[in-house]
């Protein structure tokens, strides 16, 4: 597949910011009215440097899917809110920017992939005129060079017979083809963070694996930074570095996919490991974590995971660990892997 | 029907959360809508019974004779002997709004009822029985109801002229499909429940299954439909009666005393604009009451 | 698309055929139906002579499809002149009246109802519900009679009747009987707008829109609105025929030339011809409203147009 000259000409100047691409510091997220505000997301900090691919992994509920939307400046208000914390995109607060410059953002810098390539494009536009519309927001271009432009990405997403597609409708493709058509739609522009919402779970397995090959070849060819969001710590770990695991709405555990694999330091990423089914021992039941993630804002104090934990001491239900450094390469939040004893 | 505040407890540990949490409003924004919707329940309440009051009582709550016609105060503006003034024919108009309201009140009251009756009886004759009957049944109920009920009767009452009953007869026409199409739909939902079919297995004679099973589980919708219709009937006679295809003068009804101003526009404005106003407020007052009564027997149709 | 027009056929003709027992066979003795009890005999023999009912009522039934196919219904009682012509001046006024009306009412409807959605829970959305419980409430003629006498009669900025003639002169005439049935049926369309949009707002593809970097107006219009139009199809179909009823009433309160007066006014005349003529306009004007709708629906969704 060779790439294609203008998508490589539009690759952004070598950022000038020296730090990380995103810092996220501190950032909760309530919902619902203020007093009664249950937080689904609390104390969340982490970074992505250029030009890494970083992902998050939790259950239904851990507020993954929430801190990516806070990225993009998303979240649903009312009734959600950001209650703290900030968003620092290439030495940025976006939280901090008036609410006309965000979209200025979406779409050009930040890119989002999500879970639904079912609903997730309007039913009544050609899917041609949903990328080219990326396109228009954020660049200046003529109608001809636009469509020649969306031709390129459906042919960098592997949609064959492009030209003749341009005019089709999201219904007339199926669930993985949807997908590559979002996939085009978020690159259009070249951002320079890609998050991907559960990208691959709504999806045929062999279709899953289509669409993961698709996202590296995307890394390869762009260069773009990815974010990607998922359950499921296999696709993460086909093609992220590093992993970031949430519980209840906080980060637990922040390490290289190799070291998180190799030695994992939170219970609770033990217990997602185990629960992954391995070819070799077939026999063997697959583990299951006991009892149920809690309800957003039921726990009041100590640990989150507290009451499923097989490790648990006393000091974790009075104080609530925070995510400590263990290694350079590995933080976790947990009192028994810091070394504490009861 | 009511949310009470604070009742995040239902919450599941769905995906998106927002989903769950979404549907609260504020504390605020919840007491607020919780007394307007008592305030507007209260003033469809108050209306209805006054309107009912009078309608009962009109031969002795009117102060003058309805068609008494006097040529010395003709036009009158409204005054204290003449609350309303009087019309071209001297007729005391607020003893014509009185006496009007009793037409109002029993098209009101009849159409639906019988409408109820009959389009009932066609909804579950096509549902339970099915195949041609069905077939027949529903393709005019579905032609009639692209007819808006007002043009229907209109041209139902351009055929049949405009007697009592004949205008009973043509409101209740224009809403039998409605209830037909109601009838139907739940009487096939009904017919797939276990009980049904245990009736069949015990032997009971299908019109046995039908009064004693089918129609009461399938009473809620109609009689929602059949509240929620009587503002509409009294919608429809009052445009009728203007029209002059309704209730015929001298005989008054809101509609005709409209009608009637009309043709006295440079005499006095005050039966349109009296006639109107009661025909809106009792209209406006049974659509909340239909909306209540709804929200009580079906909550989930409620939008 | 060739289906739905091939099934207007037999839909036109069960339309007639109920038209045809409506006025031929359930009255009993058309012809007493529409003179009267008091009719004499003579007369009522020349009504049948001349309204041709005195042939067997099978005839009188393929009569009456084949005049109306052909477009002939008979002459008016009255004056003789034939019903097509009496049908076809009146007729370009109750189109103009119910096509202005549509514009009017759209163009109020559609923004209230998306500013209302919008701004859920605040001023507005109170507004459109007030104004559309109103709406819902008052009667078309009785507005109009408003409209009558406070523009009409008391500020005299408006004519009193008729259509007018010249453009700005009909503008002008129309613009009363327009508003009138255009705020009735704004409420109608600004409370279905406010609820098809606040389930779009909802959708995936609207938090793509925003994803992508559109502007909350271009979000709103560019892909809620669009979605929200198809169940609003509908509704402006339902709309459109009782603007087209609610004409019959308005006409008369602005004394206008149209249809729907013609009607009535041959009702109080009994001019069974003119009756018969106008009863077949409706309803082919009601069928020919569903048909376009269904039409309307396979432009604006894509999803239909393939099937």
């Amino acid at each position: 597949m060779t790439i294609a000259p203008s998508l490589s000409r539009q690759q952004p100047a070598a950022s000038v910011h020296p730090g990380p691409l995103l810092k996220v510091e501190d950032l909760s997220i309530e919902f619902g009215p203020k007093g009664t505000a249950v937080r689904v997301v609390e104390g969340v900090s982490f970074t992505i440097d250029t030009g890494a691919a970083v992902g998050i992994v939790g259950e239904s509920g851990s507020g993954k899917s929430m801190t990516s939307l806070a990225v993009m400046g998303l979240i649903p208000s009312p009734p959600g809110r950001i209650a703290t914390g900030r968003i620092l995109f290439e030495g940025v607060d976006l939280l901090g920017l008036p609410r006309s410059r965000m979209p200025e953002i979406r779409g050009r810098d930040i890119a989002m992939i999500f879970q639904e390539p079912m609903s997730s494009l309007n039913p009544v536009m050609t899917i041609g005129d949903q990328i080219g519309e990326a396109i228009k927001l954020h660049q200046k271009m003529g109608r001809e060079e636009r469509r020649q432009r969306v031709v390129e990405l459906l042919k960098l997403v592997g949609i064959p017979d492009p030209e003749r597609r341009l005019g089709a409708y999201p219904h007339q493709f199926s669930g993985g083809m949807r997908q590559r058509v979002m996939i085009a739609m978020a690159v259009a522009c070249n951002p320079k963070l890609l998050i991907a919402d559960e990208p691959t779970t709504a999806l045929d397995v062999t279709i899953q694996a289509q669409v993961l090959e698709l996202m590296h070849k995307i890394r390869r060819t762009l260069n773009t930074t990815i974010l990607l969001i998922s359950h499921d710590l296999g696709v993460i770990a086909d093609i992220c570095e590093r992993v970031i695991v949430m519980y209840a709405g906080k980060v637990v555990e922040d390490a290289d996919v190799k070291t998180i694999f190799r030695s994992p330091k939170h219970p609770y990423t033990r217990g997602l490991l185990q629960s992954i089914p391995r070819l070799k021992d077939e026999n063997t039941r697959l583990y299951q974590i006991p009892g149920m993630v809690p309800l957003p804002g039921t726990i009041k104090q100590g640990c989150p995971f507290f009451p499923r934990c097989p490790d648990r001491i006393d000091k974790c239900a009075r104080e609530t660990p925070p995510l400590l450094e263990i290694t350079p390469q590995q933080k976790a939040a947990c009192w028994v892997s810091a070394g504490a004893t009861s | 029907m009511t949310i009470l505040p604070g009742s995040v407890g239902t919450l599941s540990a769905s995906d998106d959360i927002e989903h769950a949490i979404a549907p609260e409003p504020g504390r605020t924004a919840l007491l607020k809508d919780m007394l307007f919707g008592q305030a507007s329940t209260i003033f469809a309440f108050s209306v209805v019974v006054i309107f009912l009051l009078v309608a009962i009582l009109a031969p002795w709550l009117a102060p003058y004779d309805p068609l008494a016609q006097s040529i010395l105060s003709i036009n009158k503006q409204p005054s204290w002997a003449h609350w309303l003034g009087t019309d071209q024919f001297g007729r005391d108009v607020l003893s014509r709004m009185i006496h009007g309201s009793r037409n109002s009140l029993l098209f009101g009251l009849i159409s639906p009822a019988l409408a109820a009756f009959f389009g009932t009886i066609l909804g579950v004759t096509a549902g339970y029985f099915g195949g041609v009957i069905d077939r027949v049944i529903s393709r005019v109920v579905d032609l009639l109801l692209a007819f808006p009920e007002l043009l229907l009767a209109i041209m139902i009452a351009a055929v049949l002229g405009g007697a009592f009953w004949n205008i009973i007869a043509v409101i209740t026409v224009a809403f039998v499909p409605g209830f037909a199409r109601v009838a139907r739909a739940s009487t096939l939902a009904v017919k797939q429940e276990p009980y049904i079919e245990a009736a069949v297995a015990v032997g009971l004679r299908t019109p046995t299954i039908i009064i004693r099973h089918v129609i009461p589980n399938i009473a809620a919708p109609i009689l929602v439909l059949m509240t929620l219709w009587v503002a509409s009937a009294i919608r429809l006679e009052a445009s009728l009666s203007f029209l002059g295809i309704g209730t015929r003068a001298p005989n008054p009804s809101w509609g005709n005393i409209i009608r009637d101003g009309l043709n006295n526009l440079f005499g006095s404005p005050w039966p349109i604009i009296a006639a109107g106003f009661a025909i809106t407020c009792v209209v406006l007052s049974f659509n909340l009451m239909g909306d209540a009564v709804r929200d009580v027997l079906d909550p989930e149709t409620t939008r | 698309m060739l289906y739905r027009l091939a099934d207007a056929i037999p839909t036109i003709w069960l339309v007639l055929t109920l038209v045809f027992i409506a006025m031929r066979i359930l009255p009993g003795d058309p012809a007493i139906a529409a003179l009267g009890d008091g009719a004499l005999p003579e007369q009522l023999a020349e009504f049948r002579e001349k309204m041709g009912l005195n042939v067997p009522i099978w005839q009188q039934y393929f009569n009456f499809l084949i005049g109306t196919l052909t477009l002939d219904f008979g002459k008016s009682y009255m004056n003789g002149a034939p019903v097509l012509d009496l049908i076809a001046r009146n007729l370009p006024y109750t189109i103009q009246l119910t096509v202005a009306a549509m514009i009017l009412g759209t163009v109020i409807g559609i923004p209230f109802g998306v500013l209302a959605a919008v701004k859920r829970g605040k001023l507005p959305d109170s507004g459109m519900r007030i104004f559309s419980l109103v709406g819902y409430a008052v009667p078309d003629f009785y507005l109009g009679a408003l409209f009558l006498i406070g523009f009409a009669l008391n500020l005299r900025w408006f004519p009193i009747n008729g259509a007018g003639s010249g453009f700005f002169d009909i503008l002008h005439h129309l613009f009363l009987p327009a508003l009138t049935l255009a705020l009735v049926k704004a409420a109608f369309i600004g409370r279905l707008t406010r609820t098809s949009v606040l389930e779009v707002l909802g959708k995936d593809y609207v938090r793509t829109a925003r994803a992508k970097g559109a502007r909350e107006n271009r979000v709103i219009y560019r892909h809620a609105l669009r979605n929200a139009l198809l169940p609003l199809a509908t509704g402006m179909g339902l709309s459109l025929l009782a603007t087209l009823s609610g004409s019959v009433a308005v006409e008369l309160v602005f004394n206008r030339p149209g249809i729907g007066r013609l009607l009535i006014q041959s009702i109080t005349e009994r001019d069974y011809g003119v009756i018969q003529g106008g009863v077949v306009v409706f309803a082919l004007m009601v069928v020919f409203v569903n048909l376009m709708m269904d039409l309307l629906y396979v432009v604006i969704d894509p999803r239909i147009r393939v099937k």
